[in-house]
């Protein structure tokens, strides 16, 4: 149901929400961008409807509200292992509809990709998710190309405008704080956009023989290997195992799993000391397969929700829509 | 009528003596070496108008106007009235030129601006330091630069300011991709390594360089919000005896800067040799003469260090000596 609701009521809602849940925003956090006096748009926990960037993407996803860039999976002493308790409060996540898409791929992977995820399993079923909508689009995503400028699977959409918060509660868990909130009742419908300056075509005929592409040697060569495309994605789900052992006593420790880059050194290392991807070509040609390729080959829909931020982040600038739309060019 | 110049009041004023009879340099401060464009064209006027049309880019980040006729130096001024008011410099009498030349143009690299390296906004101090000296004829050289590459060589002045961040660490975001440690070892003092998958910082080696931070692919790595620099003392060109300048204060704030600087021209006036050729003493040969114990003391004069800086309570300085 849709509500218009005047801020200083808008503001008492969001302290009901907060006793209740924890919430996750696209935070700006000032002068923590990679160079001096610039800042970054990341995920945090927002107390405030002030705390939260409406205008611009995130540099970083939503996803370490769900996934954790380093979580503690169990602590071990000599005889025992304790599990770390789940956070008590469900969590709500304001993200936006290409994220939201996201969602889909990341459940997609850590519950119906075999045995369903513990950890991932215990958090999700406490997550709501709030759609912010965008009324222009970003510079470098491309939500409509890849159908995912719209979205209809959000528990609530909220925004911000002039003295009001408009909302649309879909979630019966929510309804009564949009109840009790004395807003006006009116149909609320999400801004979304139905067009991007960046278009892209999807490949459709990929075969092993794009595996000798040149353009993965001729991209191969600019990248450093840094990471942040992988890290800014809403859709990477890898990550590593790390046993931090106390030093005085190597039988007692934690064991981590943190968030891994197939373009980082040690992604395909295995015992005995082989590494399958060496290249940075190899490297790259292997994410940007996975994103429209083969994942789909398996779940049936791209894993690549269009939503810009590696192309944005790339130190190199390197453009993956470019390289993308290049293979697809490639086949007429 | 014979030329009746004052050589002396001519080059405070910021005008060279060339060696051709009758003929001078018009020379053009522009602090932190940062300008509007449309002062280029300014430039161009007064060239083309009373100069030889040549224009010398300055060792300081200055215009020199070649070839104007000294006569002209009234009228040189009042062109370059909007110069001055548009750099923001110090002057007492509008149309009558630049001030003073004894203390030379504070001169910087980009800074952040534009340089990723840098750790500060360099024109800006510098600007701000320009407001607290100038006009001055006492012979100071200052020179910022962004990061401890010093591309602005700030090394070879009595004051060198050194752009610097303490890089601050957040474990919960890092991956442990060991992007900093690599970049700090081939660019930077190899100040990090890593323990059970998390950084550690060598505090006694980091020089605050901002590299680390630069590479970090996950904001686990970022600036401190305080800004700090480096404060460099005496380094010089010269006849007697190159050298650069040594570290005295590490991990300090502007304020400080500002007020050791101006502590330094107190203590110049106070032991500045009074028989000295053209009233020039430079500081460095001062401190040399009196001692770095005694110049401390003028220089932490009403001082209070951030708890974190680090201070040289000896400073000592080598170099080459063509005087001995």
């Amino acid at each position: 149901m849709g509500y218009q609701i005047p801020r200083q009521k808008a503001d008492r809602l969001f302290a009901r929400l907060k006793q209740n849940y924890t919430i996750y925003a696209p935070k700006l956090f000032a002068g923590d961008g990679c160079f001096s006096d610039t800042d970054i748009i990341r995920y945090g926990k927002i107390t405030d409807l002030d705390e939260i960037e409406w205008n611009r993407r995130s540099d970083y996803s939503f996803k370490e509200a769900l996934l954790a860039i380093n979580e503690v999976l169990f602590y071990f002493t000599e005889g025992e292992t304790t599990v770390p308790p789940c956070p008590e409060k469900k969590l709500l996540i304001f993200l936006r509809s290409c994220d939201l898409h996201a969602v889909k791929r990341l459940d997609t992977i850590y519950l119906k990709n075999g045995a369903e995820d513990f950890y991932y399993s215990r958090l999700r079923e406490k997550a709501r998710f709030v759609l912010m909508g965008c009324w222009e689009t970003c510079d470098t995503g491309f939500c409509a190309s890849m159908d995912t400028n719209r979205s209809e699977q959000y528990d609530l959409y909220l925004k911000l405008s002039g003295s009001s918060l408009w909302a649309d509660c879909k979630s019966e868990e929510l309804q009564p704080y949009f109840a009790e909130a004395e807003g006006t009742v009116c149909d609320v419908q999400p801004d979304s956009v139905t067009e991007n300056k960046e278009k892209v075509t999807l490949p459709r005929k990929l075969s092993v023989e794009s595996f000798q592409n040149p353009i993965w040697e001729s991209y191969g060569s600019r990248c450093i290997g840094c990471g942040r495309c992988n890290f800014v994605c809403p859709t990477c789900t890898c990550f590593t195992m790390q046993d931090i052992l106390y030093r005085d006593n190597a039988n007692v420790g934690e064991r981590r799993r943190v968030w891994a880059s197939c373009q980082v050194d040690g992604y395909t290392d295995i015992a005995g000391g082989n590494s399958f991807r060496k290249k940075q070509s190899e490297r790259l040609r292997f994410r940007v397969m996975h994103k429209i390729y083969d994942f789909e080959k398996r779940f049936g829909f791209p894993m690549c929700v269009g939503c810009g931020r590696c192309d944005a982040i790339c130190p190199e600038y390197i453009s993956y829509t470019n390289i993308i739309n290049q293979l697809a060019k490639e086949e007429t | 009528m014979g030329l009746d110049i004052n050589t002396k009041k001519a080059k405070k004023n910021a005008y060279r003596i060339s060696k051709a009879r009758g003929i001078g340099a018009s020379r053009i401060r522009v602090p932190g070496g940062y300008l509007k464009a449309e002062i280029l064209g300014m430039v161009q006027e007064i060239a083309e108008k009373y100069g030889n049309g040549i224009v010398h880019l300055t060792t300081r980040q200055g215009f020199e106007i070649e070839g104007i006729r000294l006569e002209d130096m009234d009228a040189i001024n009042e062109m370059l009235q909007p110069i001055i008011e548009l750099l923001d410099i110090n002057q007492q009498e509008p149309g009558s030129g630049y001030p003073a030349s004894g203390t030379r143009n504070i001169t910087a690299c980009i800074g952040n601006n534009v340089c990723p390296f840098a750790n500060y906004n360099t024109s800006e101090l510098a600007k701000r330091i320009e407001k607290a000296v100038f006009p001055n004829d006492l012979h100071f050289k200052i020179a910022l630069t962004g990061c401890s590459n010093d591309c602005g060589k700030v090394r070879l002045h009595d004051f060198g300011i050194i752009g610097m961040t303490m890089p601050q660490y957040d474990p919960s975001r890092c991956v442990s991709c060991q992007a900093c440690i690599k970049g700090c070892k081939s660019l930077s003092v190899n100040a990090l390594r890593m323990e059970n998958y998390k950084i550690i910082r060598d505090e006694e080696k980091c020089i605050g360089c901002g590299v680390c931070v630069t590479k970090c692919p996950t904001r686990a790595l970022t600036r401190s919000k305080k800004k700090y620099y480096k404060l460099t003392l005496m380094g010089r060109a010269g006849k007697k005896n190159p050298r650069l300048g040594e570290d005295f204060l590490i991990w300090t704030d502007e304020d400080t800067i500002v007020k050791i600087i101006l502590n330094t021209y107190r203590f110049v006036k106070a032991y500045i040799d009074p028989s000295a050729p053209g009233g020039k003493e430079h500081i460095g040969y001062i401190i040399d003469r009196v001692g770095f114990t005694e110049y401390k003391k003028w220089a932490l004069d009403g001082v209070e260090l951030l708890p974190e800086t680090k201070i040289k309570d000896c400073v000592y300085w080598n170099g080459i000596h063509f005087d001995r």
